[in-house]
């Protein structure tokens, strides 16, 4: 079984090397993106069975013995995290291909796509600081390609602001790394688990925080999150639905790892982790709010989504640990459907803007429906997977008895429920109050391209199916939480059993 | 291009020693510094002289093999270096010693880790040749800023995204429908 552990790193990067080498023929390319991808998730999906099988699925990279080798680690939060950042890898290729735009013209789209894929694959089942500095570095270098495809002036401009504060969050992730090897000689996650208690509190609340601070720039955290509105909408339909799903939860799930792995419960900063969940939950929302563009109220949305994940996370107990994990892969799965539906939106009504498009319920009602779903689950409605997640989350923060935060949190779901009203109510009721920027396309009977309302529909699905099988994946993720905040078992499976 | 005769004449002299001294880091990579890494950065200083003394042609007449090629055959080589280890049942990365008795030089030993490293050091070097292929030609181009920098930066950015060179054939409609600004407006 520990076998099969690099493959979702290594064989989409065997896809890219192919992808580059006959990149003149472009069918093929297609082929092997869709071929890596789709087997990349079958073997995901084996290595989620075997997770919460035995707990624990360790590989050796390089044959030496962890800490010196290169440990993989799967446990249940990286196996779940792994098959639905899988499932949405390979619903937006065949997004993109059916798009046909930046992905036709650009012969570097498949073979950076699939870097992108290998280096998500990489951070989420690295068991090693120094690794995931690394994964993290090849999932930004990629994604710096993919943000700036196609070469417009406005997306050059926010992509410069993108690629440098990734470099300084890198630098500043470095920098971390290069004080934490020195204050205790490891960089394996096991292994700091054991050797960061034995630190002084300040030096451990440094490092906690130091480390939330860079994955806060990943993942959106207030202040930290000025970034992101501003440069995801501006990159192709299928980019932004891929970053805007995947990326900051990558960052997310960065930080609940480090969290609970690294540092014992009384190093953690859990108050300033609620106090920034609370902030960063209620500025994004008011972004939304004040947006005119589909891509930028949702954009601003990953942010104020961001919030409720770490509000949960910041609880530390196993109800809140558990809700943050299930909000975390649910949301991905909201968010890359929303930004696929409103690149249809756009390619149909020729605008992502509100007053630039209308009516779409009559011209295209199947878009209409593709999007109601996952809104009406994003907003918390029963009985969408959303609500079940933001419940979770709630229960959670009432068993902690964090009244403001859970008041908070309630108030801001109803802004939510009111920006998706806006979305609803501007682009597919009413009328178009000006002539729009770009050029509508004709959609047919079904809105689009067959691909990608079929892609787009694929992942609706995915999400109704979180909403029927809510309970097996709540408890799932409750056996997830339990290893989590009990780092010794992740200790023992890595380092092996202690004399 | 005006060639300057000074320049001309060190770049030959340097460009091969400099490559030779960038083999010599690949293989000593193993036990000392060096490895691919270094060994292509290296054989990319050499290149960089090229461009220097006679502009991209000459850096195009040095290597026959589009980048690309160099740069995706590279990343292969690394792949499936990596991956071999899987298929006999070992880990991954995981590597072999093989001993060679050669007449004349003696004993000579190396790992299954080399062709990782070969490959490494070509897509290091792919990557700076696509690089000068990128900053290439002069391109003066007004665009709506009216300066050259930025004007500049976004052809950069074109023949970047083509892969050093790898065009497709495109229907020129939906190429300028790209870049024409529409969506997402500040």
């Amino acid at each position: 079984m520990s076998q099969l552990v690099p493959l979702p790193i290594v064989l989409p990067l065997l896809g890219a090397a192919l992808s580059v080498v006959f990149g003149r023929w472009h069918g093929f390319q297609r082929l092997v993106g869709v071929v890596c991808l789709s087997t990349s998730l079958v073997i995901s999906i084996v290595l989620l069975v075997a997770a919460d099988d035995t707990g624990f699925v360790v590989a050796q990279g390089g044959g030496w013995p962890a800490p010196i080798g290169i440990s993989l680690v799967v446990d249940r939060l990286s196996a779940i995290m792994l098959v639905v950042s899988a499932i949405m890898l390979l619903a937006v290729l065949v997004y993109a291909i059916g798009q046909g735009e930046v992905e036709r013209v650009h012969a570097g789209f498949h073979p950076t796509y699939l870097v992108l894929a290998a280096g998500v694959a990489a951070s989420l089942l690295t068991g090693d600081l120094f690794n995931l500095f690394v994964s993290f570095e090849m999932m930004l270098a990629a994604s710096y390609v993919l943000i700036t495809m196609g070469g417009r002036a406005a997306q050059v401009r926010s992509g410069m602001t993108y690629v440098v504060i990734s470099l300084v969050a890198s630098t500043f992730f470095i920098i971390v790394l290069a004080l934490i090897y020195s204050a205790t000689g490891t960089i394996n996650l096991a292994d700091l688990s054991e050797r960061i208690p034995e630190l002084s509190g300040e030096v451990q609340l440094m490092f906690a925080i130091a480390l939330l601070v860079v994955f806060g720039i990943k993942a959106g955290l207030f202040p930290l999150f000025f970034w992101l509105p501003d440069s995801y909408p501006t990159a192709p339909a299928p980019v932004t639905a891929i970053f805007a799903g995947l990326l900051t939860k990558v960052g997310v799930y960065a930080i609940i790892r480090t969290q609970t792995l690294m540092f014992p419960i009384d190093a953690r900063p859990a108050t300033l982790i609620l106090v920034v969940a609370a902030l960063t939950m209620t500025v994004g929302v008011f972004g939304a709010i004040a947006q005119d563009d589909v891509k930028r109220i949702l954009s601003f949305h990953i942010v104020s989504q961001i919030g409720y994940m770490i509000f949960a996370l910041g609880l530390f107990t196993v109800a809140g640990v558990a809700a943050a994990v299930f909000y975390t892969f649910n949301n991905i799965i909201l968010k890359t459907n929303l930004l696929l539906v409103a690149g249809l939106v756009e390619r149909r009504g020729g605008s992502s803007r509100l007053s630039e498009v209308g009516g779409m319920v009559r011209t295209a009602p199947l878009l209409g429906l593709l999007f109601a779903l996952p809104a009406l689950s994003l907003a918390g409605l029963p009985p969408f997977g959303g609500f079940v997640a933001k419940f979770a989350v709630f229960d959670a923060g009432a068993w902690s008895e964090q009244w403001v935060l859970v008041g908070v949190a309630a108030f801001v779901s109803l802004l939510t429920m009111y920006s998706m009203t806006k979305i609803w109510a501007g682009a597919f009721w009413g009328e178009r109050e000006e002539e729009p920027s770009g050029r509508p396309e004709p959609g047919g009977r079904l809105g689009g391209p067959v691909l990608m309302v079929g892609s787009t529909a694929a992942v609706v699905l995915v999400g109704l199916a979180v909403m029927i099988w809510a309970a097996p994946l709540y408890a799932f993720t409750e056996r997830a939480a339990v290893d989590l905040l009990d780092p010794s078992r992740y200790v023992e499976a890595v380092l092996g059993e202690r004399p | 291009m005006k060639r300057l005769l000074v320049v001309d004449t060190s770049v030959r002299v340097l460009y091969h020693s400099i490559l030779v001294l960038s083999l010599y880091f690949l293989f000593a990579g193993h036990n000392q510094p060096g490895g691919g890494f270094v060994g292509g950065l290296t054989a990319g200083a050499a290149v960089s002289f090229r461009y220097v003394a006679g502009g991209v042609d000459e850096v195009r007449k040095a290597f026959r093999l589009r980048p690309w090629t160099i740069l995706g055959g590279g990343l292969l080589i690394a792949v499936v270096t990596a991956m071999v280890p899987i298929a006999l049942g070992g880990s991954v990365l995981e590597h072999g010693d093989v001993e060679w008795d050669v007449p004349v030089i003696g004993v000579l030993k190396t790992t299954s880790a080399l062709p990782f490293d070969i490959g490494v050091y070509l897509v290091v070097v792919g990557l700076i040749l696509m690089m000068f292929e990128a900053f290439g030609d002069d391109l003066a181009v007004d665009d709506e800023y009216g300066t050259m920098g930025v004007g500049d930066a976004l052809e950069a950015d074109s023949v970047d995204h083509d892969l050093g060179g790898l065009t497709r054939a495109v229907d020129p409609e939906l190429h300028t429908r790209l870049r024409e600004p529409g969506d997402g407006r500040p």
